[in-house]
C-alpha cells in the first residue's frame, strides 16, 4: 500500500486477523448473534457499522482534547446516538425504502460495544486520520466474521444464500434434499452463532500460537 | 496539577453546551424533514393497501410495491370506497379513512372509547372486490402491522405484513413473500364463526394445501413474532365480522 505508511496500513490489516474485534477483542458479540441468521442482514449491518465507526471515530478523535474525562462515556454515547439518528432521519426523508430496511439495525448499532470499545481504546488517544483508519479496519474485521457466520448459518439453516435456494427445494425434495439431506433449524437460533464464532476462534488460534493466552 | 478538563465546572459547562448543540441540531433536522417524511408515510400506506389487493410490482420471490409516483393514481383508480366501520357493522364513507392511525384508535379503545375501523373496498380490472383492513399488534421487540385483503366470505385474498424492529433474518421475515403469500386463500371463518388464522409451529401442512384449517406454517426461530401475527389477526379482524355479516344480508 503506497498510499499508507506501514503503521497506518497495520491499523487496517491487524483487526482483520490478529487483532480481530470479535474473535480476539471479543467485542460486538451480541449483534453478531442477533443478525447473522441471514447473509443479507449480516452485510447490511457490516456496512452500517463501517459508516458509523469510521465517522464516529473521527468525531471523537477531533473532540478528544476537550472531552471531560469524567463524563467521556456519556459523550461517546451521545455522539453515536446523534450520528445514527441523523442518518436515520435523512434516509427516511430521501430514501424511504432503504430506511425501512435499516431501521431495525439502528438500535443494534447504538448499543454495539465495538463502537464504544474503539472510541474508548483508540479515538480518545489518537489523531483523526489514524482513528479513521482504525475505525475502518475494525469495522472490516467485524464484517469478515459476520459474513462468515451469516454464510454458514443461512446455508446450513435455510439452504439458501442471500435468499436464493442453493441446495434445492426442501419441500419438493429436489437437489441435495432428494438424498435425505435436511436443513438444520438449530443453525437459525442464536446459540449456533456463538458456536460458529467459537470454531473460528479455535481455527485462528491453532494457526497462530502467539494468540493463545495462558 | 489538575487538568483543565477534569474540573467540575468545566465538565458541567461542557455537558450543558453538548446537550444544547445536539438537541437543537436534532430538533432542527427533525422538523425540517418532517413534511417529507409524512408524505413518504402517506404514500407508503397507499402502496401497502394496493399491495394487499394484488396491485404490486412483484418479481420472482421478492415483494415490490408500485412506485411512489404511480401510487396516488392507482389508489384512486382501484380503491372504490373508503369506509369507517362501527362495532355493529354499520359503515360510513370517508375518503380520508386511509389516514386513520390504527395505533391511536387502539389506544382509544383501551381507554374505553369507540374505535374507528377503516376498511377499503377495492375492485380490480376483472371486477373482483377486495375488502382491505389494516391491523396492528405486537411482535417480539416492537409493533407489527398488516393490511389484509379479504373477499365477502372473509377468505384472505392477499396480505402485506410489516414490522418496526423484528430480528433481521428471523421475525423480520414476516414481510417476505413466502410468509405473506401463504395467507392467500386461507379462511378466517370456521363453520360460520370467526376463528382467525393461526401461525402454527410444527404444522403438518407445510405446503399449505389445506386452506380451511385456519393455519399457516410458522417461521423457524420467530415464534413470538408469529404468535403476535396470530394474535393481531384474531383481535383486530374479528371486529370486522359484523360488517361482513351485514354485507351478506
Amino acid at each position: 500500500m503506497g498510499l499508507l505508511s506501514k503503521k497506518d496500513a497495520a491499523l487496517i490489516k491487524d483487526p482483520l486477523a490478529d487483532n480481530n474485534p470479535i474473535t480476539i477483542q471479543v467485542l460486538g458479540i451480541c449483534s453478531a448473534l442477533a443478525i447473522t441468521a441471514e447473509l443479507e442482514a449480516s452485510i447490511v449491518m457490516s456496512i452500517s457499522v463501517l459508516f458509523v465507526l469510521g465517522v464516529g471515530n473521527v468525531v471523537i478523535s477531533l473532540m478528544r482534547n476537550i472531552i471531560p474525562s469524567k463524563i467521556r462515556i456519556i459523550v461517546q454515547l451521545i455522539v453515536v446516538a446523534t450520528l445514527v439518528i441523523i442518518v436515520d432521519l435523512v434516509l427516511k426523508a430521501f430514501a424511504y425504502e432503504l430506511s425501512k430496511t435499516l431501521s431495525v439495525f439502528v438500535g443494534l448499532i447504538i448499543t454495539n460495544c465495538i463502537i464504544m470499545g474503539r472510541f474508548e481504546a483508540f479515538a480518545l488517544g489518537n489523531g483523526p486520520w489514524k482513528s479513521f483508519l482504525d475505525g475502518i479496519g475494525n469495522a472490516l474485521g467485524y464484517a469478515v466474521i459476520l459474513i462468515i457466520v451469516g454464510f454458514f448459518r443461512e446455508l446450513l439453516g435455510s439452504g439458501t444464500l442471500l435468499g436464493i435456494p442453493v441446495l434445492g427445494d426442501p419441500i419438493e425434495k429436489t437437489g441435495l434434499y432428494s438424498i435425505g439431506y435436511e436443513n438444520n433449524g438449530f443453525m437459525l437460533l442464536s446459540p449456533m452463532a456463538l458456536i460458529v464464532v467459537g470454531i473460528i476462534i479455535w481455527v485462528q488460534r491453532s494457526r497462530n500460537k502467539a494468540l493463545v493466552e495462558d | 496539577m489538575e487538568k483543565r478538563t477534569d474540573k467540575n465546572s468545566y465538565t458541567l459547562i461542557f455537558a450543558i453546551i453538548m446537550v444544547l448543540v445536539v438537541g437543537s441540531l436534532l430538533a432542527y433536522l427533525a422538523s425540517a424533514l418532517e413534511p417529507t417524511i409524512t408524505e413518504n408515510k402517506r404514500l407508503e400506506k397507499q402502496q401497502n393497501i394496493l399491495y394487499a389487493m394484488g396491485i404490486n410490482n412483484n418479481e420472482g420471490t421478492s415483494a415490490n410495491f408500485v412506485t411512489t409516483e404511480e401510487a396516488p393514481e392507482l389508489f384512486d383508480k382501484f380503491i372504490k370506497q373508503q369506509l369507517v366501520v362501527s362495532y355493529n357493522g354499520q359503515a360510513t364513507e370517508n375518503d380520508q379513512a386511509y389516514l386513520i392511525d390504527v395505533k391511536k384508535e387502539q389506544a382509544k379503545a383501551k381507554d374505553g372509547g369507540v374505535r374507528q375501523l377503516p376498511l377499503f373496498v377495492g375492485e380490480d380490472e376483472k371486477g373482483k372486490k377486495y375488502y382491505i383492513a389494516p391491523i396492528r399488534g405486537k411482535g417480539l421487540w416492537d409493533a407489527i402491522w398488516a393490511y389484509v385483503a379479504m373477499d365477502e366470505n372473509m377468505v384472505v385474498q392477499g396480505a402485506y405484513f410489516d414490522h418496526k424492529g423484528e430480528t433481521p433474518g428471523l421475525g423480520a421475515n414476516i414481510k417476505q413473500r413466502y410468509f405473506m403469500d401463504d395467507f392467500i386463500g386461507e379462511h378466517l371463518m370456521s363453520n360460520g364463526s370467526f376463528k382467525g388464522i393461526n401461525v402454527a409451529k410444527g404444522n403438518a401442512d407445510p405446503k399449505n394445501n389445506d386452506k380451511t384449517d385456519n393455519e399457516v406454517d410458522a417461521i423457524a426461530g420467530a415464534t413470538i413474532t408469529g404468535d403476535g401475527v396470530s394474535a393481531m389477526i384474531r383481535s383486530d379482524l374479528k371486529l370486522y365480522v359484523p360488517y361482513f355479516k351485514n354485507l351478506k344480508k
